[in-house]
């Protein structure tokens, strides 16, 4: 199979248990794209990211990377390293500085030097603002720090694209800001990218493409200003206003 | 007091007791730990039943089953041997349970950003799982090692010369319980004191900045 898509997902289907939480989701992002994917609670977005780097194993459904099928590869270690994650929660290794966090992945998987692996590490601590934090530990770090050093450490692996789970989900809604104009950067960069995210204000901004999604199927995908102005589907205008509405109650 | 020669040399045999023992432990408690948080169900069943049945037998009970009971099968093993094994095996399955729930408090989002990096499940556990497990197992390692010194003490039962069994020779020429029970205590007390010591030694060594006693981010 040979497809011009950098991401490529062909019909994902997937079950925990009796729940059935992707029922069929087909879609694809081009390199350099942006896509932010919404919808409620509950709807199998993170089960989506998770199963691009195989975390998750799909019951059904076929998933490319550049033509290589990543559901049936057998080096899905060497697939992982060409895809950054960042989670909700960080996930960074808390006994390891900013640093060290950002070069574990050089040095201990790309079998790196640990010279070339610091200054890697220090190019992209830079880049996301954080190169004075390098000999912090996660634990000394704000919300918002954490999660920039979490960006780092999935550039530093120059992947192909990378999966964004709830970024902003756990900060303080001033420390959003931070992150999300770091993301904003790298979409401007030239970055491919897969957000979940419940930043619709970000959405609009920075996506070439929105997905709507619930109970495990994509309702309506389309440019940002076609989504959230002039919807196909009720159900979409009806999820996209109650944010809109959210967003300017408080003006 | 002409007896305290004899009495640290008991002391230098309940220090290579405890630290064989506790060595020999904590061999047999890590395969027994891995196996419970990455085994299959029948490992898992196979290594809480050890759990269970050496914890709710006495070590005075392991001791004589090994020393007195072993040699009806033909295996005859010598008083310090048998100490040990007594011991050790005994620990095993306390420190298992100790690297167990340390291996679990580490486990979940950091083994899944590991693996997202494209490390494979054994690079993960030796470079991100096993540094945080050490160190949040340092605290109660410590306590069993303290409890693992003082209950070679019950070997005195096999005739092995260790720090009681010593002053209880001392007694027998002597007359002197009350003094010398006294001294042995003293010396339990000070090797104890110093298991303690070494432990927040080891704790600040490799204690990770913003986590802990010092009030950092995390402290509510």
């Amino acid at each position: 199979m040979t497809t011009n898509h950098l991401l490529l997902i062909e019909n994902l289907h997937k079950s925990f248990d009796d729940n059935k939480v992707l029922n069929g989701i087909s879609f694809h992002l081009d390199k350099g794209e942006t896509k932010v994917i919404v919808g409620p609670s509950g709807t199998g977005k993170s089960t989506i990211l998770n199963s691009i780097n195989m975390l998750v194993r799909p019951d059904e459904g076929k998933i490319y990377l550049e033509n290589i099928e990543i559901t049936s590869s057998k080096n899905i270690h060497k697939i992982r390293q060409e895809i950054g994650f960042v989670f909700q929660d960080f996930g960074l290794f808390n006994h390891l500085t900013a640093k060290g966090n950002v070069m574990i992945g050089l040095t201990r998987v790309k079998k790196m030097k640990k010279k070339e692996a610091e200054e890697i590490a220090m190019f992209e601590l830079e880049r996301v603002g954080l190169s004075k934090f390098a000999d912090h530990y996660p634990a000394q770090l704000s919300g918002g720090q954490k999660q920039r050093v979490g960006i780092a450490r999935a550039l530093a692996m120059q992947p192909k694209l990378i999966l964004f789970d709830e970024p902003t989900s756990a900060l303080d809604p001033e420390l959003t800001g931070e992150v999300l104009n770091v993301m904003k950067k790298l979409a401007a960069e030239g970055m491919t990218m897969l957000i979940v995210s419940h930043e619709m204000g970000f959405a609009r901004t920075v996506a070439d493409e929105i997905i709507f999604m619930e109970n495990g199927e994509i309702i309506e995908q389309g440019p940002p200003e076609k989504l959230f102005t002039n919807p196909d589907h009720e159900r979409t205008k009806e999820f996209l206003l109650k944010f809109i509405d959210l967003y300017y109650e408080g003006v | 007091m002409s007896s305290l020669p004899y009495l640290l040399n008991g002391a230098l045999v309940t220090i290579k007791l405890g630290i064989i023992s506790m060595l020999l432990g904590f061999v047999v408690a890590l395969p027994l730990a891995f196996g419970q948080v990455y085994g299959n169900r029948i490992i898992k069943k196979l290594v809480s039943v050890y759990e269970r049945v050496v914890r709710s037998i006495p070590l005075l009970v392991i001791l004589f089953l090994i020393f007195y009971g072993l040699p009806s099968l033909k295996i005859r093993l010598p008083e310090f041997t048998s100490a040990v094994l007594a011991l050790g095996l005994r620990s095993a399955a306390y420190q298992s349970q100790i690297y167990r729930g340390a291996i679990q408090s580490v486990s979940g989002s950091q083994m899944k950003a590991a693996l997202s990096l494209g490390m494979n499940r054994l690079t993960a556990f030796f470079y991100v799982i096993l540094p945080q497990a050490v160190r949040i197992a340092i605290p109660p390692t410590g306590n069993e090692a303290a409890i693992v010194l003082k209950d070679t003490s019950v070997v005195y039962a096999i005739g092995v010369s260790e720090l009681l069994r010593q002053g209880y020779y001392i007694i027998t020429t002597h007359y002197e319980p009350m003094l010398i029970y006294l001294t042995v205590a003293f010396i339990y007390l000070i090797l104890t004191v110093s298991i303690n010591g070494l432990l927040s030694l080891f704790e600040k060594k490799f204690k990770i900045p913003g986590i802990g006693a010092e009030g950092g981010p995390n402290d509510y």
